[in-house]
């Protein structure tokens, strides 16, 4: 672990940063996330560090609470995926015909719409609940892992060490877990980072354009809509989640970058 | 030249045929709801007697197979149904705003594919040098930004802080060219920031891939200048793979307009469709979902047919 370049470094601070502040926001947060503790938009102070918000609530508390449920949503969404798409992916790989055609051919299917058009589209008929954007966004985002998944499964899949066990008589669950899996699991944790931006830059999007969660549930995209209209009187709170889901997403961009390096450099080159 | 027509027509057929799927997909998708598209728009409070009505009304008596055919059978003629919350013909509205978001889709791909090719090709023959880490840098910082980030920053320096471009993209038919270009040059801005960085990337690992050709390397022993291999050997290699990229890229344009639609108030089409997910217009939902679908399948195939009349290798698959 000596030699973690600096820019991991930063990204894994960060990082752990957003993280720490999430699990701790009802610790850390100065005010209640809907408690109205101000004038409408004022400058920031050593009473509101980052200023006030729209309606006049402390805007680094929202930040905070904000940064919670981004955060939550993106992450089960981003486990959601993995777990869906992984499973498919390798039950794809490994049992090969028909079923590796039919799933791969509905994953096209499903990718062949724009992500954010599908989401729209099935937003609006269903409630807008956080369970909901969950299961959509990770369902629509686990056809990126499928393949990625299958993909890496499949080159396995041929290697010495699953003949050996299919030759042992060992079953197809077996084969799945104990043998490809581990094998796998390296290109599909740094995937894993790239996912969980994605699901972070999703959720906001979805949220700054009201369809997202919904207030006075406090988040980074809807908070961003929430101030959008003091941008005009040159009111910069609209810009700061948007500058906390750049740095997040960096972050975490930078972490994933090296453990991409790690990996491939691990296995002789071989992304 | 027979084979290269097959292959052609062959993937224009799957991308029919990947339209008509879509279709079926966009509307099972408004149909898994829990209740139906009447209790959706009257809410929770409606009598029992006003949904029945709206439901006859709607035809969602009958089955959903017929449903979709009815609708698809429109959707072929140019119909595409009546919108819920306005009552008004969807096709009439969507035509104008069609059209808005096609100008403003273009002008952001007339700035944006000759700069990120021109970055692209800096980046190789600055390879590892700082132009190149300046824009790897840079792209890092685009994909890790949302788009309403990017329009609220240059709204909040470029129209506000300094008044050099309207904060809001208003247009309308009586507007002069020139008024309609002043009003869209942040959402263009917007939206060419927002491919740039994937284009740029994305062509300097397509003209690498070819610099490690062996003709290339001939090239380079022949005591040719890096810049004359870029130019004579590499970028006349490097072109189908770059309008792949361009189309794929133009193809994301189609999202990345949605918000920045919002961001600026802009009357076109991702605006018009995200209006209708909040008030529940299925109908209208349905037909800008498809069109947006249409278009990226549309440019997808494109790319494809475009990679596979550059390249002769493609036109010989295993």
């Amino acid at each position: 672990m000596k030699n973690i370049p600096l820019a991991a470094l930063i990204g894994l601070f960060f990082t752990g940063l957003y993280f720490l502040a999430a699990i701790l926001a009802p610790l850390l947060a100065p005010y209640g996330m809907a408690q109205i503790v101000g004038d409408v938009w004022e400058p920031s102070s050593s009473r509101h560090w980052l200023g006030t918000d729209s309606i006049g609530r402390d805007l680094l508390s929202r930040m905070i609470y904000g940064g919670r449920t981004t955060i939550f949503i993106a992450t089960a969404a981003t486990l959601l995926s993995f777990f869906t798409g992984s499973v498919l992916g390798l039950i794809a790989a490994v049992i090969g015909g028909w079923v590796d055609q039919l799933l791969s051919r509905f994953i096209d299917l499903i990718m062949s719409i724009p992500t954010l058009i599908f989401a729209l589209v099935v937003l609006s008929v269903m409630p807008v609940t956080i369970p909901i954007l969950i299961l959509v966004m990770g369902l629509l985002d686990s056809t990126r892992v499928f393949r990625l998944a299958r993909a890496v499964a499949v080159d396995i899949n041929v290697m010495d060490f699953v003949e050996a066990a299919k030759l042992r008589g060992e079953g197809r669950i077996w084969v799945i877990f104990r043998e490809i899996l581990p094998n796998a699991l390296s290109p599909l944790v740094a995937e894993m980072g790239l996912r969980f931006i994605f699901a972070v830059l999703f959720v906001s999007t979805l949220s700054f354009l009201g369809l997202g969660v919904q207030p006075p549930q406090a988040d980074w995209g809807g908070i961003v809509k929430e101030n959008k209209d003091g941008i005009v009187y040159g009111i910069p709170a609209a810009l700061i989640p948007a500058v906390a889901i750049a740095t997040l997403a960096i972050s975490v961009n930078l972490v994933a970058d090296w453990v991409l390096n790690r990996t491939t450099s691990l296995k002789g080159g071989r992304g | 030249m027979l084979p290269v027509v097959k292959l052609v027509a062959q993937r224009i057929a799957l991308g029919v045929l990947l339209l008509f799927a879509t279709s079926i997909l966009i509307f099972v998708g408004t149909l898994i709801l829990p209740g139906d598209v009447a209790q959706a728009i009257l809410g929770q409070s409606a009598t029992p007697q006003s949904l029945a009505n709206l439901r006859e009304e709607m035809g969602l008596n009958d089955p959903a197979w017929l449903r979709y055919f009815q609708w698809l059978g429109g959707v072929l003629q140019g119909d595409l149904g009546t919108s819920l919350s306005n009552g008004r013909d969807i096709a009439t509205q969507i035509g104008a705003r069609l059209g808005n978001t096609l100008f403003l889709a273009f002008w952001a791909a007339i700035v944006a594919v000759p700069l990120a090719i021109f970055l692209g090709l800096l980046a190789v023959r600055y390879r590892d040098r700082w132009p190149d880490k300046l824009i790897s840098g840079f792209t890092l910082a685009s994909i890790s930004l949302p788009e309403f980030f990017l329009g609220y920053v240059l709204i909040f320096f470029f129209a506000v802080k300094w008044r050099w471009f309207p904060s809001v993209a208003t247009i309308y038919d009586s507007m002069s060219f020139g008024q309609k270009l002043d009003a869209i040059v942040l959402p263009a801005a917007v939206l060419t920031l927002v491919i740039l960085a994937h284009m740029m990337r994305m062509t300097r690992a397509a003209i690498l891939n070819v610099m490690q050709s062996a003709y290339i390397e001939t090239a380079e022993l022949k005591g040719l200048t890096t810049f004359d291999v870029i130019r004579k050997h590499a970028f006349p290699n490097a072109i189908a793979p770059i309008v792949n990229v361009v189309m794929l890229n133009l193809a994301y344009l189609v999202v990345g307009v949605v918000v920045v639609e919002v961001v600026f108030v802009y009357p076109g089409m991702g605006q018009y469709l995200v209006d209708h997910v909040s008030k529940r217009d299925v109908p209208v939902v349905q037909a800008c979902g498809l069109i947006f679908a249409a278009v990226y399948i549309g440019l997808n195939m494109t790319a494809d047919i475009v990679s596979i009349l550059a390249n002769p290798r493609l036109r010989h698959p295993k």
